[in-house]
């Protein structure tokens, strides 16, 4: 059986699991939680089974150790393992806590992820190694990296949905921060939405690397027209402007969530207090060792590095915020959500919109 | 109020928070600047990017300014350097600071409390008993050992007496492990730049060296180009031993390094020899699986290590390490030489080397095979003209004229395609290998401060497992007989994560209600 086939089958199971969470939501009816989890317990599985198989592929491509096969090697593939991280994370919480609310947020992202698979048009494909990836390192360094990237995106989950739930006034400073983030998010997101579509009106394959270099953004923002990026902009200022105004109704659909803020922020805490250590430990510690054993040098101040430094950063500052200042609730929840965008730009960022400046890391 | 000391102001302001926060910052949106500028490129790289965010107008004058910053080589620049170690020092003194006070919470021995004490404390719970002091002193022991404690015990006039016992007291040290950790680190990172090199070096199949090249040189200098210019071509003739060209120059060998410093030329103890390079593919691709080179040091003339060098598999000898970085083809590939395998028809093999011109007799026949070209990327044009499709030994071939008497013919034979081996006769001739036009890239390093770097990250994971899974907590379980049964108070305390004590403590408490009360 093909790995992709149960890949789809996983992303159906979230997809819809996101919907019956919302409806959960609307309803509260135990039966629909109930089917909720059960669909999200199936895409774990068919994800599970997915990512075996996947690495099995792999183990049989390559001809290398199991150990060295292990699928993590592109930014398709660690997508994927981020989201299985994200949903086992999830799944923890719901049992812990007893509480489907989160999932109604946490599937989202799930699916976003996904979605940003198949709209990006990234490579699927398995890909040999190249030699600087055959190492026992790359197994710990990738798979520690995306546990605790898991843990912070769940921070950011519990961290917004706080901003969302306790902020009233439009005028208020973590109101403006909420909203503008999310209304830059959806822009970016809808502007490589628009890429997508001429990249594949332009009958070109996905996983060719010319969307990175020849299309993203090309079509809104960094248009050749100069009448497109000024509508770009203006668009990009009316969503913000439009999620500004009318951030109250989220507020509205979270409060129906019946979760207490301070639940929120104790789960952001603690996702910060195990993502931190894993971070440190196998994003920065072993990822050093790694670069010292291929190539010599234990840090090199690549922007890689240096965007990994900054959220280390970030999430130091969180925990010394909350401990030496008493900094808690919105202060501290914008904080998780800037740790999560440096996340992001880290992941991402630096191979989309910083390889487009420079010549490295087009994958 | 008495002034404060400049000394005490000195000490506050680094003492302080806000000073962390504003480091913080300032390190962080720097780096974020030296990450869109691409550090140490050249010239018309920034000029491009900087045409993207200000336009072509703009773009020399803000690359003038910012390389007069010093944001083209940021990372290394005097400022950043400052800005991290003020970071040091403030975490340092900010540790320093309250360190003594934790060091006593740590070592304090833990003492008994008063019921009244225990009633005011959060995490605490009330029986009244019918069981006798021993039983229950008896459960309490043996429920505090099962979560871990060893209870000390005290007894008091009145017939009370308390059992108590604290765990983990030591990890409230985990905060300054960290702290001291990430000083650690930055030591052992000064300790590399101050006594270690960064150097590189592209060795051909068959040379030996004992220069590196300086990746970290200054070589914006014009004045020193000539120097440099006229140190290389003393050290071409002398066959890359920079011994022997100091020898040449009439120079002292002492001397002779200093200027080989100072123009970014890295001497060495010994020699280095590549033997051997070799690039294996995936299947019939040009995507290199893995390459790696034979290399041998060389001391006092003698051979002492010979090891294969792959990418992520180093060899370290004398605190340098060589890395596989990176390999290439020679501009002049006529002195290499054909490494051919000889399958005579009777079946017997053997090993021939010739360079291009050579020929030599197939044993058992009266062929002979003469050595015409080679082509390290062999394909053929539309026209069947054979081409050379890529600047990297990807498909090396050679072209044989072979000879029996009167009849002549020539032929590829290729490398990677031993189906092209195979002669008319039955004989067969294999290219193994064209060996001295390809040479091996390496990174050439010496950081004697990698491992303080290493020491400092694993205690920074030992430091930050302390701190966060890690809490410091106190049990203490009170009996007071009274005329019917007896009192039973228990109390705790934990420095975290409040909410798996108190499971913990559940469980405690139900050694006591199971024997029902
Ligand atoms: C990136 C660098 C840093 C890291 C990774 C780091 C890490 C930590 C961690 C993990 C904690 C424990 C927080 C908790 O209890 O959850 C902590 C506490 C603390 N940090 Fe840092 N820290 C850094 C820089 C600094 C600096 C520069 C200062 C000085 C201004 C500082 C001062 C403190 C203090 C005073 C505490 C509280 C100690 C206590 O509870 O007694 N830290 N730090």
């Amino acid at each position: 059986m093909e790995s992709s086939f149960f890949f789809g089958l996983s992303t159906m199971a979230y997809m819809l699991a996101m919907v019956v969470y919302i409806v959960h939501i609307a309803f509260r009816k135990k039966a629909i939680g109930v089917s909720a989890t059960g669909l999200t317990v199936f895409g774990f599985a068919a994800q599970t089974l997915a990512l075996g198989l996947r690495w099995h592929e792999f183990y049989q491509l390559s001809g290398m150790g199991i150990l060295r096969s292990i699928p993590l090697t592109n930014l398709y593939e660690s997508l994927i393992f981020f989201v299985w991280c994200l949903i086992l994370g999830y799944l923890i919480v719901e049992f812990r806590y007893k509480n489907r609310s989160f999932g109604a947020f946490v599937t989202p992202v799930a699916g976003i992820a996904l979605l940003f698979i198949s709209l990006s048009g990234m490579s699927t494909q398995i890909e040999p190694l190249v030699p600087a990836l055959q190492s026992n390192w790359l197994l710990a360094h990738v798979t520690l990296s995306f546990i605790s990237y898991s843990a912070f995106a769940l921070a950011f989950s519990t961290g917004l949905m706080y901003l969302v739930a306790t902020t009233e006034k439009k005028t208020e400073g973590s109101y403006i921060f909420w909203t503008v983030s999310l209304g830059i998010f959806v822009s970016v997101l809808l502007a490589m939405g628009l890429d997508f579509v001429r990249f594949r009106g332009a009958g070109l394959a996905p996983g060719s690397g010319a969307f990175i270099r020849d299309f993203l953004f090309k079509s809104s923002f960094e248009s050749g027209s100069g009448a497109v990026r000024l509508i770009s902009y203006i668009a990009a200022v009316a969503i913000v402007f439009l999620t500004w105004r009318y951030g109250t109704a989220l507020k509205r659909v979270i409060e129906s969530f019946k979760l207490q803020p301070a639940v929120l922020d104790e789960v952001t805490y603690k996702s910060i207090a195990i993502g931190f250590p894993i971070f440190t430990l196998g994003a920065l510690v072993f990822g050093a060792i790694w670069a010292n054993q291929a190539w010599g040098v234990y840090w090199s101040w690549d922007p890689k590095e240096t965007w990994s430094l900054i959220t280390w950063f970030i999430y130091a500052f969180y925990l010394h915020a909350r401990f030496l200042r008493g900094w808690r609730g919105r202060k501290i929840s914008m904080v998780a959500v800037m740790g999560f965008v440096a996340v992001v730009f880290t992941y991402l960022g630096v191979n989309l919109l910083l390889s487009g400046l420079h010549s490295y890391g087009s994958q | 109020m008495a002034s404060k000391s400049f000394s005490d102001k000195v000490w506050s302001f680094f003492a302080s928070i806000k000073l962390a926060v504003v480091l913080f910052a300032l390190i962080g949106l720097t780096s974020i600047v030296g990450t869109i500028i691409e550090q140490q490129a050249p010239y018309r790289t920034n000029i491009e990017v900087l045409t993207h965010f200000v336009g072509a107008g703009l773009a020399p004058s803000a690359y003038k300014a910012l390389h007069a910053l010093g944001f083209m080589n940021m990372y290394r620049s005097w400022w950043f350097l400052t800005l991290l170690m003020l970071f040091a020092v403030n975490l340092l003194v900010c540790s320093t600071e309250r360190f003594p006070g934790i060091w006593r919470t740590m070592r304090a021995p833990m003492r008994p409390l008063s019921a009244d004490a225990m009633i005011k404390m959060s995490i605490r719970k009330e029986f009244r008993l019918h069981d006798s002091p021993a039983a229950l002193e008896k459960k309490a022991v043996s429920g505090m050992k099962s979560l871990g404690f060893r209870a000390a015990r005290h007894e008091e006039e009145g017939g009370a007496f308390e059992l108590y016992a604290q765990k983990h007291a030591w990890s409230r040290s985990g905060v300054y492990v960290t702290h001291f950790s990430i000083l650690v680190i930055l030591i052992g990172a000064l300790l590399g730049i101050f006594l270690g090199f960064q150097g590189m070096l592209n060795l051909p199949e068959g040379y030996s060296t004992n220069i590196a090249f300086s990746r970290s040189a200054d070589l914006s200098d014009p004045s020193q180009d000539s120097l440099r210019a006229s140190l290389m071509s003393g050290l071409d003739a002398a066959g890359g031993n920079f011994r022997l060209a100091a020898q040449a120059a009439g120079e002292d060998v002492a001397a002779f390094k200093k200027s080989l410093e100072r123009v970014g030329l890295i001497p060495l103890d010994f020699h280095v020899l590549c033997q051997q390079f070799e690039v294996r593919y995936y299947g019939t691709s040009d995507m290199p699986r893995s390459y790696r080179s034979l290399l041998t040091v060389i001391k006092g003339g003698r051979p002492v290590l010979s090891q294969w060098v792959r990418v992520n598999h180093p060899l370290t000898y004398d605190g340098v390490t060589f890395y596989q970085s990176s390999y290439g083809l020679m501009d002049d590939l006529s002195n290499g030489t054909a490494v051919l395998t000889v399958k005579s028809p009777g079946g017997q093999t053997g090993t021939q080397r010739l360079k291009i011109g050579q020929s030599f007799l197939i044993p058992g026949t009266k062929e002979t095979v003469k050595l015409v070209e080679f082509n390290p990327a062999l394909a053929f044009d539309d026209s069947g003209r054979p081409i050379t499709y890529s600047r990297m030994m990807t498909n090396p071939a050679v072209r044989v004229e072979i000879k029996d008497g009167k009849m002549a013919a020539s032929k590829w034979i290729l490398q990677r395609y031993p189906e092209t081996w195979n002669l008319p006769d039955g004989s067969s001739v294999g290219l193994k290998d064209f060996w001295g036009v390809e040479y091996t890239g390496l990174e050439v390093r010496k950081d004697p401060g990698v491992w303080v770097v290493y020491l400092g990250c694993i205690t920074l994971s030992l430091g930050l497992f302390m701190a966060f899974f890690l809490s410091h907590k106190k049990i203490w379980v009170r009996i007071e007989p009274g005329r019917k049964g007896a009192r039973l108070l228990i109390a705790g305390t934990s420095s975290k994560n409040k909410q798996a004590f108190e499971r913990d403590m559940e469980k405690l408490y139900r050694e006591f209600e199971k024997g029902g009360g």
